[in-house]
This record gives structure tokens, C-alpha cells and sequence, in this order.
């Protein structure tokens, strides 16, 4: 395979992302200060032409780069989640810097950087390149989470995320290193041909293998390794906590399952119970802590490490099923809870951070529409039909049925009961409390627009989601 | 099987979904109680044909709508009636007017929501009695859990929150255990999620005894027995007399339904290991129940209780596996949904005037407010199963059914039917009779609303107490069909026993 310029066609959407992050970048010097607003549009309309482009290439499934950059089905999903999740992001974002008084041009920039990141990781074909991306991603979560300069939670967020976060990276880097000291290759494909032929009992592959569920499990907030979450969570601009809780999240997923099927699925059995002891300490202490949290964006990071345990599942049975649930639940999540997140963002104004669970109260009775916005959200988020959240966890328990780990479904759904709880209680604090003042929501058209679609998009799929089922089938990862 | 020409079913189900969404549309409280009551009258309108229209000769479903839904996975939008589900549908379509009318004046915040909750609460119970499919059941099932959590929370009494949690909660364990047994007998099943197709088959013993007891678990809290009954009387006192009688007359018949509809005919064997343990419970919960009612002082509360005992009725009928046993059962049901329906009724109608339950703020009501005491003798008459009068032929069945295959438990059960004498003749007499209590103060008769709400009760009463032929007649088949499956599939097959069990758990757990 050689070199050819026909190959950038298939970076062509990364390409655009990365141009047009520079772009912006030099936009932001004429634009006067208050209309800010028009670069985040401008870096909408960059988003929708990478979908565009990705769009184009959806068919194409190709090796390029020698191999570094896979172009498949699969990887495509997983960029039109992300481009989603961040033009979302992009639109809740808007009102809230201006209020926050920290609408700088470079925000948008970083929004795009990351997707790009995040992009070059569902496409990676070979280690490095997931490493490449995870740290073009990581490195521009660092600046956003500290993006509230004057603020001491943000700057800690971000140093704690910083700090820990490169920990992690190490520790991955050299669970890649170790993977290739005994193989000889960092490529994925033939990393899954070598474990095939050779089904080693080397125990540095046990090591390097640990180092890479720290790695990963690091980035989608697995216990043990979610330490770092509820304070990186509750620090961080809320529109930036949404977009983490979300996007990095699904595209570690991504990677976490092409590189344990794809390169490590000769060595199933051994990784296999490893994943079910995070899987299951993961649901148990995210729902279990998230009872006790008075503040939302705390209580919602406890619920995303909850929701990684559950989408762990997806890995774990692995497959065709384990696969599609792992998708379809992915995108399911990244919609309703940037809408939950959202609804918190809404009533960050004046005086009101609007972050304590009790801000909420009354909200029924004083603003009606996004109180039932937010019911949707926490019901599918509870994972009660009929709403996309039911369908999400359904798929996924189906799978672990199908795998004869019935045992794994009834501690995920006894813990959705438990999760039940604490979701519920933000319902109630809404609809059933009495308002102590007056609500002043700062609503603009774009945030509107982002609760709209989400909203429309959570009750569409949990009536009718036999279309985004097909999407899932149609790119399920092939594992030769 | 009979196709209908026209998706009635699903209009049915429909019709109130639809005047939720209308509802949004409007600004006054009196528009949307006129739009509620509209809808419901509506769709017990279009609910009418299917009693008419029904086929009486066959036990197979009928009025059946199939389309696909989900096809990657076999899900369908099926939908269908028998004798069984018929029933308890035409009682849903029937009591929800009846619902809309008893909070007129009664809900006087936030209307419209109210409104719109009870219709997605229609829609819902209608929907699980209707459905065909699996999934489609258990979203009918899960999202009823939604609008009957606002209702009691929103609208409810001092400790609504509290009540409302609970119930929740409960229903969504025992739900959520349903939802894997569920996927579990799709995959056993050979990947189908349809009804009918699930139980023409038979399972592996021990997968039987595990699938019941999810069943189990998530049909006995919500019909509710003994011992998961504790949510009921909080649920039942906090509620709005509307949230009140839709729990007992719609959402309790949910859990007998689901034994009756998928336990017997797709579990036959397990069914029969857990009938002693059942139909323990089941006494267990008569007299229980009973004893509890007696030591009661505020009314909703000893209604609650009766339920309990009233519904152990129905848990003994299904489990003797016989025709008189279950067909008593159906009626049990059917008549709880009237009788203690418009019990709750009558307690909010005279709750609207003195604010309070409290049997000892009462007394004498029969001098003050003669037409509601006399509504709400009969009411009690026919709960205590006063020969004539509904409950009587159900649990008259339903004994004849035990005194057949179980005389011993029969014996026992019928001590509640004594002890419900004792106790709603009590009630009555504190009540009703007597001297006037001061604090009843002087209050007005029913007006014409009340009455629209409680006489059409009345006359089911003695409709069913006095001529309840052709309710039988809408369930013989299918009764006699649902024994055949059971006896067809069990007898077969050889019985399980707990020995075998017991062996099998400890194999999985010491090996």
C-alpha cells in the first residue's frame, strides 16, 4: 500500500474540522466582542459540512495510511455521534458564556479540535493513532474544563483532569508499548491475526492488558478509575460537562471495543471477567452515590459512571448483538443527556446557578414546558418506556441474556430501580414541590433548538426506533 | 382468528392519547374537563362494537391488528382480545368517564394536567390489556407507572410524596424482573416476542421456575398480595379519589390479568409447583386483609384493606386451576373494579364536603344526606357480597371453584367473607346510622354530577348480581381454552417438584 493523494479524501471531514477550527481561530480576531454568537454558528456550519463529507463517504470502507486510518461503517456511526454531540453542545453553549461573561472565540475552536480527536479514534487502525487522537482530545477537554478563568472550581477541574488524565495516558501508552513488545506491531488487524495464530501465555500480555482497561476505563469513567469525574463534572462550564459526559465518552467506547475485538479478541476469556468486576462495580457505586448528591451536575456525573457500567455490557457480549446494543445505547445517552443537561444550563441566570437539585423546585408550576422537558429526560434516563431510554437498556439486557449472563441483567435492572430513585426525585422537587421565588430561564432560540431536538429525538426513538436499530445493524463492526 | 376491518382496537387505545395532545392546546380548566370527559365518553363509544362484535364461540383472539414495529428483532405492534382481556377492557372504557366525572370540582389546580394525566393513564391500562406482543406489553405496563406517579404525587393528600415514591418503586422492581423474564422466553422461545406464539410451547422445568418467579414477583406487588401489599394503603389514602378508584378498579386487575395471561398458559408447570405457596398467600391475604380493614379508622384506609382481602379472591380462584375458579376470578375482578370503585367514590364525595376520612367525624348521614347514604349502603352490601348484589356470584364461584379442587383453603377464605360482613356493616353503622354527628355540620345531597358518577355503578351492581349471564357467556371459551393449555402443556410433561428444584440450586450454587 502506497502513498497517494486520493488517500486524503478519506480524512477529508477531518481535514475540514481542522481547518476550520484555525479559521475560527482567525475570525475571532475581527469580531467584535459581542457578537461572538456567530462564530459558534460558523462552527455549526463547519460541523455539518464534515457530517456532510462523512455522509458521502459512508459506503467506503477502506485501510489507508498503511494502515493507520480505517474508513469503515462503524467508524462513521460513531463521527455522526460525535458531530451531533457537538453541534448540541455548540447551541446549549452560546447563552451560557455570554452570561458567564467568558464568550471567547476559542471555545468553538476547541469543541472542534476535540470532535477531531475524537474522530482520528474511531477511525484509528493502529494503537498510535488511537493515542494521537485521544490526546488531541483530551488536551482540548483540559482547556475547556479551566474555560471559567476566574472561577477556582474550574481551574481545579481542570488541573485535576490534567493530572490524572496524562496518568492515564501513560499508563495506556505503555500497555500499547508492552503489546508490542510482544507482538511486534501496533496495527489492530494484525494484532488480532498474531493472538489469533499465537494464543500466548505471556503474563506481560495479562500486564499490558490491565493497562489498557486502565486506560480506557479512565476516559469512559469505570469504577475504579472514576475518581476524577464528579468534581471535573461539577467544576467545569455546565455546557462543557455535557459535552464530556457525552461525546468523549461514546468515542472511547468506540475504541474500547474495536481494540479488545479487534486486537484482543483471541483473548476473550481472559479479558472478559475483568470487564464484568468493572462493569458491575461501576453500576453499583454510580447509582448507589448518586442517591446521596444534592447537586445536579454531581448527581448527573455519578449517573454517567452508572451509565458506563451499563454500556460496559455492550462490550462484554460483545458480538453482533453486544455491538449494535453498545451503539444504539451510546447514541441514545449522548441525546438525552446533553437535553438533561440543557435543562440545567437553562436556569443558570442572574444570580441563580441553578446547579443544587433544590433550584429546581417548583419549576412545574412557574415554567411548565421545561419541567416536562426535564421529566422526559430523567424518565429515559431511568430507562422507563416509552421513552428512548428504555430502548437503549433493553438491547443491551437482551444481549446479556443472549450470552447466558442473565445474572449480569438482573443486577443491571435492580440497579435502574435504584437509579429510579434519585431521578426521580428531581421529578419531584419539579412537579411536586411549591416554588420558593420566581424562575428566570435563560432561554434563547439556540438553546431552544437543542431542546427541541433532543426532546423529539428521546420520544421518537422510544416509540419508533427501528430506523436507528438499522443504522446500528447496518454498521455493526466486522471482525474478520 | 377474525380480522376487523377497522383498526377498532386501536382506536380504543388511541382515543385518549389523542385528547391528552388535544388538551395541550388549551388554556381553561373547564375546557379540559369537557375535552376529558368527552374523550373518555368517546371511547367507551368505540369500545361498544367489541362487546357487540365479539365472537363469543371461539377462545382464539379476535379484533386483531398486527403490524411491524421493530423487525431486526421481531417486535410487532400486535394487538387482540379474548373473553378475558375483553372484560376488563370494557371496564377501563367504562370507568374512566366515571373517573373524569369524580374530579370535576374535586382538582382544582392545575386541571388541564390532571386531565391530560388521567387520559395517558387510559391509554396505558387499555393498552396492556390489549396487547399482543410482549414488548408492546410491557411498555403499555412501565409508562402507566409515569402519569399514576404524578397523579398521586401532584394531586395527592399531605403525604403524596412519600406515597407516590413507594408505589413507584415497588411496581418498578417487580417490572423490572418481568423485563429479563421477559427476554429470557424470547430467547427460549425461539426469538419471538408474540403472545400467542409463546404459548403454544413448552419450557425446561427449571426454566419455568425461574421465569414464574419474576412473574411472580412483578404480578403479586401489583395485584397486590400478601406480603407485598404495603405500598397499597399509602398509595390508596394520598391519592385523589380519581388516582384512588383507577387503582382499584383498573391497576390491581393488572397483576390477576398478568397471571391469568401469560403464568398459566405459558408456565403450566411451574404454575403448579407455586400453587400451594399461592394460594397460602392468597388466604393469607383474605383474612389478613380483613383483620386489617376491622382495626381501621380512616375510611380509604379500610377500604384499602378490603382490597387486599378481596383480591386474595382473586389469586384463589386463578390458582385451583378450575373453570368455576377462574371464571369466579374474572368476576372477582370485574366486580372489585365496580364495587370498590365506587366505594372510593363515595368516600370522596362526602371527603369534597367535610374534608376529612376519619370514620369518627361521621354518624348519622343517613338523616343528613339521605340518596349518598343509601348509595353507599348498597355499595358496602355488595362488597360484603350480599346474595343479589355482583361480589356475590364472583366469590361465590370462586369458592365453589376451591371447595372443588382445595376444601381446606376454601374453608378458610371463607371466614373473609364473614369478617367482611363485620366490618363493612360496621363502617356503615359509624357512618351511616346513629345519631347525627355534629361535625358532619349540614351538608347538601348529591347533586346530579354525583349522581351521574355513582348510579351508573348501582345498576352494574345488580346487572351483574342479578343476571350474570352474559359476562360468562363473553368468558366461558376462553376459560375452558386456558385450561386445556395448562393441563395440555403440564400433563404432558413430567410435574416438577421442589425436591428437583432444590437439587438443581444447589448444583448451580456448591459446584
Amino acid at each position: 500500500m502506497n502513498f497517494s493523494w486520493i488517500q486524503l479524501v478519506a480524512i477529508a471531514p477531518e481535514i475540514v474540522l481542522t481547518i476550520g477550527a484555525c479559521a475560527l481561530l482567525l475570525f475571532d480576531l475581527v469580531i467584535p466582542r459581542d457578537q461572538k454568537d456567530k462564530l459558534g454558528y460558523f462552527a455549526v456550519g463547519i460541523l455539518i459540512v464534515a457530517c456532510y463529507g462523512s455522509w458521502k463517504l459512508a459506503n467506503v470502507e477502506a485501510d489507508v495510511f498503511f494502515g493507520m486510518f480505517t474508513l469503515d461503517p462503524y467508524a462513521t456511526y460513531f463521527k455522526m455521534l460525535v458531530y451531533l454531540a457537538g453541534a448540541l453542545t455548540i447551541l446549549l453553549s452560546m447563552t451560557y458564556l455570554e452570561i458567564e461573561k467568558i464568550h471567547l472565540g476559542e471555545y468553538y475552536g476547541f469543541v472542534l479540535l476535540s470532535t477531531a480527536g475524537m474522530m482520528v479514534m474511531v477511525s484509528a487502525g493502529d494503537l498510535i493513532m488511537v493515542y494521537l487522537g485521544l490526546e488531541l482530545l483530551s488536551i482540548s477537554l483540559y482547556t475547556m474544563a479551566g474555560f471559567k478563568r476566574s472561577e477556582s472550581r474550574s481551574i481545579e477541574a481542570s488541573a485535576k483532569y490534567l493530572i490524572l488524565g496524562s496518568f492515564s495516558s501513560a499508563i495506556l501508552l505503555y500497555g500499547i508499548s508492552i503489546l508490542y513488545g510482544i507482538a511486534g506491531t501496533t496495527n489492530l488487524k494484525a494484532l488480532g491475526t498474531f493472538f489469533a495464530a499465537n494464543p500466548l501465555d505471556n503474563p506481560g500480555l495479562l500486564v499490558s492488558m490491565g493497562f489498557l482497561v486502565v486506560g480506557f476505563g479512565f476516559k469512559v469513567a469505570a469504577v475504579p478509575f472514576h475518581m476524577w469525574t464528579p468534581d471535573v463534572y461539577e467544576g467545569s462550564p455546565t455546557p462543557v460537562t455535557a459535552f464530556m459526559s457525552v461525546a468523549p465518552k461514546a468515542a472511547s467506547f468506540a475504541v474500547f471495543l474495536r481494540v479488545f475485538a479487534e486486537a484482543l479478541g483471541g483473548l476473550k476469556p481472559h479479558w472478559q471477567p475483568i470487564l464484568v468486576t468493572v462493569a458491575v462495580a461501576t453500576m453499583i457505586l454510580g447509582n448507589v452515590v448518586a442517591i446521596v448528591q444534592t447537586n445536579i451536575k454531581r448527581m448527573l456525573a455519578y449517573s454517567s459512571i452508572a451509565h458506563a457500567g451499563y454500556a460496559l455490557i455492550g462490550i462484554i457480549v460483545g458480538g453482533g448483538l453486544g455491538t449494535m446494543s453498545l451503539m444504539l445505547y451510546l447514541m441514545i445517552y449522548a441525546l438525552m443527556n446533553l437535553g438533561a443537561f440543557g435543562v440545567v444550563i437553562l436556569l443558570r441566570k442572574g444570580g441563580m446557578r441553578g446547579e443544587e437539585i433544590s433550584d429546581f423546585t417548583g419549576l412545574a408550576k412557574k415554567n411548565p414546558v421545561a419541567a416536562v422537558i426535564m421529566l422526559i429526560f430523567m424518565f429515559s434516563l431511568a430507562g422507563i418506556p416509552p421513552t428512548a431510554g428504555f430502548v437503549a437498556k433493553f438491547y443491551l439486557f437482551m444481549g446479556a441474556v443472549e450470552a447466558g449472563m442473565v445474572w449480569l441483567a438482573v443486577v443491571g435492572v435492580l440497579l435502574s430501580a435504584v437509579s429510579a430513585y434519585y431521578y426521580l426525585r428531581v421529578v419531584m422537587v419539579m412537579y411536586m414541590r411549591e416554588p420558593s421565588g420566581d424562575f428566570d430561564l435563560a432561554t434563547s432560540p439556540a438553546t431552544s433548538l437543542a431542546l427541541v431536538i433532543t426532546t423529539i429525538a428521546v420520544l421518537f426513538l422510544g416509540l419508533y426506533p427501528a430506523p436507528l436499530i438499522d443504522a446500528t445493524k447496518a454498521a455493526i463492526l466486522q471482525i474478520p | 382468528m377474525t380480522e376487523a376491518g377497522a383498526p377498532l382496537l386501536s382506536l380504543v387505545v388511541f382515543l385518549p392519547l389523542a385528547g391528552a395532545l388535544a388538551a395541550l392546546a388549551l388554556r381553561s380548566a373547564d375546557a379540559a374537563r369537557w375535552l376529558a370527559l368527552g374523550t373518555t365518553l368517546a371511547t367507551l363509544a368505540a369500545s361498544l362494537p367489541l362487546w357487540t362484535g365479539f365472537d363469543r364461540g371461539t377462545h382464539a383472539f379476535q379484533f386483531i391488528e398486527e403490524y411491524d414495529w421493530i423487525p431486526t428483532f421481531n417486535i410487532h405492534y400486535a394487538v387482540g382480545v379474548d373473553g378475558i382481556s375483553l372484560l376488563l377492557v370494557l371496564l377501563t372504557t367504562c370507568l374512566s368517564p366515571i373517573v373524569v366525572l369524580c374530579s370535576w370540582h374535586a382538582i382544582d389546580k392545575r386541571v388541564k394536567e390532571f386531565m391530560m394525566a388521567v387520559l395517558l393513564m387510559e391509554t396505558a391500562m387499555l393498552g396492556v390489556f390489549v396487547a399482543l406482543d410482549f414488548v408492546l406489553f410491557y411498555v403499555f405496563w412501565e409508562a402507566m407507572l409515569i402519569p399514576m406517579y404524578l397523579i398521586i404525587g401532584v394531586w395527592g393528600g399531605p403525604n403524596r410524596i412519600y406515597a407516590a415514591i413507594k408505589f413507584f418503586l415497588y411496581t418498578l422492581v417487580g417490572s423490572l424482573l418481568l423485563l429479563v423474564a421477559m427476554i429470557a422466553l424470547y430467547v427460549a422461545g425461539g426469538h419471538t416476542f408474540s403472545i400467542p406464539d409463546l404459548m403454544g410451547q413448552s419450557y425446561p422445568a427449571v426454566f419455568q421456575f425461574w421465569v414464574f418467579l419474576a412473574f411472580f414477583l412483578a404480578f403479586a406487588v401489583k395485584v397486590p398480595m400478601f406480603p407485598f401489599h404495603t405500598w397499597l394503603p399509602d398509595a390508596h389514602v394520598e391519592a385523589p379519589t380519581a388516582g384512588s378508584v383507577i387503582l382499584a378498579s383498573v391497576l390491581l386487575k393488572m397483576g390477576g390479568y398478568g397471571f391469568i395471561r401469560f403464568c398459566l398458559p405459558m408456565l403450566p408447570e411451574a404454575s403448579a409447583l407455586f400453587t400451594p405457596l399461592i394460594l397460602a398467600l392468597s388466604v393469607v391475604g383474605i383474612i389478613y386483609g380483613a383483620y386489617m380493614a376491622l382495626a381501621q379508622t380512616d375510611l380509604k384506609k379500610l377500604i384499602a384493606y378490603s382490597s387486599v382481602s378481596h383480591m386474595g379472591f382473586v389469586t384463589l380462584g386463578i390458582f385451583v386451576f378450575t373453570v368455576q375458579g377462574i371464571e369466579g376470578a374474572m368476576l372477582q375482578m370485574i366486580n372489585h373494579g365496580i364495587t370498590t370503585g365506587a366505594l372510593f367514590l363515595c368516600v370522596g364525595l362526602v371527603y369534597d364536603r367535610t374534608h376529612s376520612r376519619q370514620i369518627a367525624d361521621y354518624g348519622g348521614l343517613a338523616k343528613t344526606m339521605p340518596i349518598f347514604a343509601t348509595m353507599l349502603v348498597i355499595f358496602s352490601l355488595s362488597s360484603l357480597g350480599l346474595p343479589g348484589t355482583n361480589s356475590f356470584v364472583g366469590e361465590f364461584l370462586v369458592l365453589l371453584g376451591a371447595f372443588i379442587a382445595r376444601p381446606a383453603y376454601a374453608v378458610v377464605a371463607s371466614l373473609g367473607v364473614i369478617l367482611a360482613a363485620v366490618y363493612m356493616l360496621w363502617m356503615v353503622q359509624r357512618v351511616v346510622f346513629g345519631e347525627a354527628n355534629p361535625k358532619n355540620g349540614r351538608h347538601p345531597d348529591l347533586n346530579l354530577r354525583e349522581l351521574a358518577t355513582v348510579v351508573p355503578l348501582v345498576l352494574a351492581v345488580f346487572w351483574i348480581g342479578i343476571y350474570p349471564g352474559p359476562l360468562l357467556d363473553v368468558l366461558h371459551v376462553s376459560v375452558n381454552h386456558l385450561i386445556e393449555q395448562t393441563q395440555g402443556n403440564g400433563g404432558a410433561l413430567a410435574a416438577l417438584s421442589w425436591s428437583e428444584i432444590w437439587g438443581f440450586v444447589r448444583s448451580a450454587f456448591l459446584s
